[in-house]
């Protein structure tokens, strides 16, 4: 039941320079990985490797996605599911870890 | 006080007359939410009718030692078919997919779910899975013998069909996780006007809860068991400890779905009892609040415990003393909904109805099996009772006491609603107390079975548990006697009784204010609500 | 009160619900490979000698080029949604296939890898691979698992767009089917199709209980609704595919960016 507030939000439009300027964001943050592997950073290299994916992803959900542009329900569901998922791994590893 | 649409609405307009297409087709191709509703019913009845058959053979061959009617192969492969059939094919789809699927739209007064071709589609699924494990029964190297939990590394030796079953499985979770998708976006968009979240019977945050539960946790299940699969198609090694794979591993992904997944099983229970007992309290839930956060603590904090299923298993000492004290949090919800539904009954003006007299046993039932999984969740007492029939009479008390009698229940309370007819109350109170006697004698037995050290999944038995045995077999004869009773009763009743008022139980929420049986599509007009769900009038609030 | 009855009868649109579902039907695919990336990670902790060294073998170069073509992919199908919602379809038709040609591109990339590996003999369950230690094993189960699976994902993602290149092309003829049961509710009364200026194009007869349904065909436009619906389908499964560009992104370093 689209009331009019909403059908106002449903076509807010982003410009396709908006979207070309992610993309270019997330090539070059890809260009900064494969610097990143390839500097000898022994067991840091894994931790730097994931939190460029985990920038490009929320780079990916908030524009490509529109995350951003959602009401907050949508934000907060998301936050639910990857803490969920998050909590699993971790709980894992008090077992993993410590045998 | 609903006083809602005219008695005129006479039963030839209701949904069972409007079809969308002929004969059989009117059923299997219909996107009605209350047809699906009943399809689901009927074929988990079926499946649980079966299941029940299988444990009283079950229960038959454990009444002496060694051989009796079957060999041990059979009986591994039963108790495996056994628990598939009541886990996968009953009690996970169960409440939500029969109860929420009719009623769910009825209480938040809107006129279908969100999506109804998928709830058909969601139901198609169910039906195929179930005929993909049936497949497993009747080809190939014969039904799997690993128990429904299919550990690695025997589910990746054994020759028998658990490519199939696995695969069966997957289906079925399919089909789970369509039904909360479903369920979570019907009740963040089409709710009445008026009808805030904290206006919504607790049955619908049960559900809430338990669609959370459906869409974050069976994935994982998932994913495990095509690999399960797919070991046994390819080899690729995660399990299996010739290729350096670990089998401790599938029983960490296994549980971390299977034990969200017992919420799955016991929350929309929860939710449906929060509905039966202000109706028959003749005032309002105490404590409405907290009910609904603890359906939302539950479905979380269980996401957090799944390692005591594994204490004997060789994990780290760490994470079981974590896993343990976590076991210790989630009982608190629990304990809280046991308070406030005692709270509601107290100076209530109590109706003795059938399905007040089913919801009740829940009450007593699931305390004592949950309290049984307090003792299984202290690390010292595990060590004992781990892999026992302590740990099944538990799990049958919370199961099958719990959200089993509640299946009941709602029958009892839904039914002449999504029937539109009635059933023989007093054969109803003798089903009971075969049901609540035959019960108890089956299953407090294996508590001390099991303390005493009788081991499950066992085919045969040292000489002292002998007598026990006996006693549980008789005790479920008795049980299924109350079985057979409550469902011819219900057949009967259902069928040809006589025709069940718009409200018989003078219940507030919304599905009783439309006639028994509902029309096609719910409500000539979507109602306004003004009032909290369980308003009895103003005279019955809570006493403070 | 006017005799005639407006033509609102269509099926229920609701773009945030249906966004709502297609989003949790993403956390499912969350949790899915997220089970996966659960194993990987143990294993890693576990064999990391031999973790680094699968990674080393893996062609980095090919990896990277996979890694932007998704990238791109996701733009040219974000691109297709934001020319929709400016009502240029064919605009729309061609990011689609542009994007369609990118995931192509994307499984060609895979097969010539996957290839290279199976004619050395590596792939799960290989007289040759059983041979290796245990953790390169795994770290090879895990590869050909995870990026099968997404891999999978991709062609129904795929199948996917070329169903929708169908609707956006399809020029629909129906405007309105009336059933019995809605003509009902219309007994006496008449029926306007009016365009978007309030101009009345079509008057229908007074509508009498003998008849059985009412259908209104106008040929060769893509109607009102149609676009609106093709809007949510579009909009939906480009919430698919970028995740499953997500997906890739991690898949990526942590497969052949590993190497020490």
């Amino acid at each position: 039941m689209a009331h009019p507030k909403e059908v106002r939000q449903e076509h807010q439009l982003i410009s396709y320079g908006t979207y070309i300027m992610v993309w270019l964001a997330l090539l070059m943050l890809t260009g900064l990985t494969v610097t990143a592997a390839g500097l000898n950073l022994k067991s840091f290299a894994i931790i730097a490797v994931i939190f460029i994916a985990g920038f490009k992803s929320v780079l990916v959900l908030n524009y490509f996605m529109h995350l951003k542009y959602e009401s907050a329900l949508f934000r907060n569901m998301v936050f639910m599911a990857v803490f969920t998922l998050v909590i699993i791994i971790g709980l894992t590893f008090t077992d993993i870890s410590f045998r | 006080m609903p006083n809602g649409a005219a008695q005129g609405l006479a039963a030839d307009h209701s949904f069972f007359e409007e079809k969308s297409h002929p004969g059989i087709l009117g059923w299997i191709l219909s996107t009605d939410h209350k047809r699906i509703g009943i399809m689901y019913l009927f074929s988990m009845t079926t499946f649980f009718l079966v299941a029940v058959f299988i444990g009283f053979l079950m229960r038959l061959e454990m009444l002496t030692r060694g051989e009796t009617i079957m060999g041990a192969q059979t009986y591994n492969a039963l108790f495996t078919l056994h628990g598939v059939l009541m886990i996968f094919l009953f009690i996970i789809p169960g409440i939500p997919a029969a109860f929420g699927n009719f009623m769910l739209p009825l209480q938040i007064g809107a006129k279908d779910v969100a999506f109804p071709r998928l709830n058909l589609m969601s139901y198609w699924l169910y039906l195929i899975g179930a005929l993909i494990a049936l497949s497993s029964l009747f080809t190939g190297p014969g039904p799997a013998d690993t128990g429904w939990t299919f550990y690695a590394p025997y589910s990746l030796r054994t020759g028998t069909n658990v490519t199939l079953a696995v695969m069966a499985a997957f289906v079925l979770g399919f089909s789970s996780i369509l039904t909360g998708l479903n369920f979570l976006t019907t009740m963040h968009r089409l709710r009445a006007p008026g009808m805030t979240f904290f206006k919504m019977p607790l049955f619908c945050w049960s559900l809430y809860a338990t669609g959370w539960i459906q869409i974050l946790a069976t994935p994982i299940l998932g994913i495990t068991l095509a690999l399960v699969a797919l070991e046994r198609l390819v080899g690729i090694g995660v399990f299996d400890p010739v290729k350096g794979g670990d089998p401790v591993l599938y029983q960490h992904l296994f549980w971390i779905y299977s034990h969200p997944a017992v919420y799955i099983m016991v929350l929309p229970a929860m939710g449906i009892l929060s509905d039966i007992i202000p109706t028959f309290s003749g005032r309002t839930i105490f404590g409405y609040k907290a009910i609904a956060f603890s359906s939302m603590a539950i479905a979380f904090v269980g996401y957090l415990v799944w390692g005591h299923h594994m204490f004997t298993s060789g994990i780290s000492d760490t994470s079981r003393m974590a896993f343990s004290f976590l076991t210790f949090l989630v009982a608190i919800p629990s304990a809280i909904k046991v308070f406030n539904w005692l709270a509601t009954l107290y100076k209530g003006s109590i109706d003795m109805q059938p399905p007040f007299l089913y919801g009740i046993s829940f009450i007593i039932l699931f305390s004592i099996g949950g309290l049984t999984g307090l003792v299984l969740g202290s690390l010292a007492t595990d060590i004992h009772l781990h892999d026992t029939y302590f740990v099944v009479a538990h799990f049958h008390y919370v199961m099958f006491g719990g959200t089993g009698f509640v299946f009941f229940a709602a029958l009892h309370y839904w039914g002449p609603k999504m029937f539109g007819r009635m059933y023989n109350k007093r054969t109803a109170y003798i089903a009971w107390v075969f049901l609540f006697i035959g019960f108890n004698i089956l299953y407090f037995n294996m508590f001390i079975l099991g303390y005493k050290g009788m081991p499950r999944r066992y085919y045969d038995y040292l000489p002292e548990f002998h007598t026990l045995h006996v006693i549980a077999t008789v005790g479920s004869w008795i049980l299924i006697t109350g079985i057979l009773i409550m469902f011819i009763n219900l057949y009967r009743g259902f069928r040809k009784g006589e025709k069940a008022p718009m409200n018989p139980w003078h219940g507030t929420t919304l599905e009783w204010t439309v006639p028994s049986p509902p029309p096609l599509e719910n409500f000539d007009k979507i109602p306004v609500v003004k009032h909290e769900p369980y308003y009895h009038g103003k005279n019955t609030e809570a006493k403070k | 009160m006017n005799q005639a009855a407006e033509l609102t009868v269509g099926r229920h649109y609701d773009p945030i619900g249906a966004r709502l579902g297609m989003w949790l039907f993403l956390f499912t695919e969350l949790l899915l490979f997220g089970g996966m990336f659960l194993l990987y990670a143990i294993y890693l902790h576990r064999y990391p000698q031999e973790f680094h060294y699968g990674s080393s073998q893996l062609n980095q170069f090919v990896g990277a080029m996979n890694t932007i073509i998704l990238l791109t992919s996701s733009l040219s199908m974000v691109l297709a949604v934001a020319s929709l919602q400016r009502h240029k379809r064919n605009l729309a038709i061609l990011f689609l296939t542009v994007t369609f040609f990118l995931g192509a591109a994307f499984l060609v990339n895979k097969y010539f890898e996957w290839g290279h590996k199976i004619s050395h003999g590596i792939y799960p369950g290989s007289p040759e691979l059983m041979q290796q230690p245990k953790g390169e094993i795994l770290f090879y189960g895990l590869y050909y698992t995870m990026t099968g699976l997404h891999g999978l994902h991709v062609v129904v993602g795929m199948v996917i767009m070329l169903f929708l290149i169908y609707f956006l092309i399809k020029k629909s003829d129906k405007v309105l089917n009336l059933t019995p049961h809605h003509l009902q509710n219309l007994i006496g009364k008449k029926l306007l199709l009016s365009d978007e200026k309030g101009q009345t194009i079509w008057k229908s007869e007074r509508i009498v209980r003998e008849m059985q349904g009412l259908e209104v065909v106008v040929k060769g436009v893509v109607s009102e609704e149609q676009m609106r619906f093709n809007e949510v389908k579009l909009e939906n499964s480009g919430l698919y595919w970028h995740l499953v560009d997500i997906i890739w992104i991690f898949l990526f370093p942590l497969f052949y960016l590993i190497s020490m």
